[in-house]
């Protein structure tokens, strides 16, 4: 970049001389890429009708530019991310969950000397969204992404943390509103969103999420609302079995992650 | 314009971009793919077939939708059936489905762009890549509209904006003329020719004349299987004038129809 061209090549580069050999062509076009001074001194030498045609194309682009539609207005970049962080279909069974926790506290309010109803319904409320968010019938583009490489256990990990994103907030308010240990609901409702997905690994997520909620539902949460008992299940002494099931499940689901690359 | 990687300029090591051997693929409980040779280059495939003949149920597998039952199937090089890794071969994929879904509240640059991400193009790439896609398919003035008011050949060329947009080295589209108007279809059939030189595209559709005016290369389906393979010149001159139809390659068509079932009848 120290040498700058002659005037004389530079001229003779402006006029388009043809017996300029093409290293010099090209050291001369180099050179111009980053120095001013020998651009300035091109724009001097140019002849008459190259100008001439530079002005008529620049009119050109500038009335092409005063006729074409206007440019896309900047968009607010937290619209993309919305997109991939949430699925419209998983609203009204998120307001379903809120509205079913909602009653939940009300009751308890209401007749405190049933069981804990947040803490029988924490383990399954994730379920329904979970389901929701992995399955063909409710996934209207599901054909369109089962196609792309970012298709399975991340993509349904990722839907999964939305969901429990607004799950876990809500049953914060429901504790701290009827007074039972935080942890006893959150750790059960991890512990069954995970198991969905290892057991979604073989049978589906949707039939998975499914059947574990109808366990739970007739195993433990019908029986315990008809002997007015809460389970031992639900225990404090029985944290440590619930933590151990979320880790078990975890690492089932991330071994088996080739499962999920074709959406059953 | 855009930058080429070295990953792409190297040398292919496999002889087919899309070689299916003995294939087999289940539609539900029926085998709708039995038994089907396929190689495909390089170049527009047109594939056509009656109704029923195991299409759309072929195209999924080429999709990596669908899991083959049996038999061998590779794609880019890489084999796809059992518990294969399939992200680099469907980073390479474009597909169309048939009847495809979307969310209706996306614009349809947002769309493109969703579709984009999902096939995990670089960052830096996506919005020119979208911006490209969206205007080889003619939607560039409607770019900002929701899906939902789209019409359906507009929706159909949404589509195909989704599938071209990451460049894809197999590109699959299932019916995609269906909803396009007369020029939109010459349009298509213009956009088809352009991606056949550098892609290895199929093309389901039932309109023969799409076939012989945009394709490299006809490949016949019925009743699961290949039934004929050959450039469109071959087609119309299995037809004779006594054949069904109003065109030459339509009378192509039907007279390899009629053939096959005469033999099938045997």
């Amino acid at each position: 970049m120290t040498d700058h061209p002659s005037p004389s090549v530079i001229s003779r580069y402006a006029g388009g001389d043809l017996d300029l050999d093409e290293a010099t062509l090209w050291s001369v076009e180099v050179h111009l890429e980053g120095c001013a001074d020998c651009r300035a001194r091109l724009a001097g030498s140019t002849p008459e009708d190259v100008l001439t045609l530079l002005d008529r194309v620049s009119n050109g682009v500038d009335q092409g530019i005063t006729a074409g539609p206007a440019p896309v207005p900047a968009r607010r970049r937290w619209s993309a991310t919305r997109h991939r962080w949430l699925v419209w279909q998983l609203v009204p069974w998120l307001t379903m969950t809120a509205a079913v926790l909602a009653c939940a506290v009300l009751l308890q309010v209401l007749e405190p000397s049933l069981p804990s109803l947040v803490l029988l319904l924490a383990p399954v409320a994730p379920l329904p969204a979970v389901a929701v968010a992995w399955s063909r019938g409710s996934d209207p583009a599901w054909e369109l992404i089962a196609t792309t490489p970012s298709a399975g256990l991340p993509l349904l990990l990722r839907r999964t943390a939305t969901v429990l994103a607004v799950i876990i907030p809500m049953l914060g308010l429901a504790t701290d509103r009827t007074g039972v240990s935080l942890a006893l609901a959150l750790l059960p409702c991890l512990a069954f969103t995970t198991t969905a997905i290892a057991l979604g690994a073989f049978v589906g997520v949707r039939l998975a999420a499914l059947g574990l909620a109808a366990a739970w539902g007739s195993v433990v949460a019908v029986p315990a609302v008809f002997t007015a008992h809460l389970p031992v299940v639900l225990a404090p002494g029985s944290l440590g079995v619930w933590a151990l099931i979320v880790v078990a499940t975890a690492a089932v689901a991330m071994t088996r992650a080739d499962r999920f690359l074709r959406r059953r | 314009m855009r930058t080429v990687s070295a990953a792409e300029t190297a040398p292919t090591t496999h002889p087919w971009t899309v070689h299916a051997e003995g294939l087999r693929v289940r539609a539900g409980r029926h085998l709708a793919v039995d038994g089907l040779d396929l190689a495909l280059g390089t170049g527009v495939h047109g594939l056509l077939g009656p109704n029923g003949a195991g299409k759309t149920t072929l195209m999924r597998a080429l999709a990596t939708v669908l899991e083959p039952a049996g038999g061998k199937l590779t794609l880019l090089g890489e084999s796809v059936d059992g518990r294969a890794d399939l992200r680099r071969v469907r980073r390479g994929l474009g597909y169309l489905p048939q009847q495809f879904g979307f969310y209706p509240r996306f614009t349809v640059r947002e769309f493109v762009e969703y579709m984009a991400w999902l096939k995990e193009m670089p960052k830096s790439l996506v919005p020119g890549a979208v911006q490209r896609a969206i205007e080889r398919v003619g939607l560039a003035d409607r770019a900002g509209s929701r899906m939902k008011t789209l019409s359906g050949g507009m929706l159909r060329r949404a589509g195909i904006a989704q599938a071209i947009v990451n460049d894809p080295a197999i590109l699959l589209l299932d019916e995609p003329t269906v909803g396009l108007d007369p020029e939109q279809r010459l349009d298509f059939r213009e956009l088809l020719r352009d991606l056949g030189t550098d892609c290895c595209v199929l093309v389901s559709t039932h309109l023969v004349e799409d076939v012989v005016a945009a394709c490299s290369d006809v490949v016949m389906m019925h009743e699961g299987r290949i039934l004929y393979q050959g450039t469109p010149d071959d087609l119309i001159a299995q037809g004779s004038a006594g054949d069904a139809g109003d065109s030459p390659a339509e009378r192509g068509y039907s007279a390899l129809l009629r053939r096959h079932r005469a033999e099938a009848g045997r």
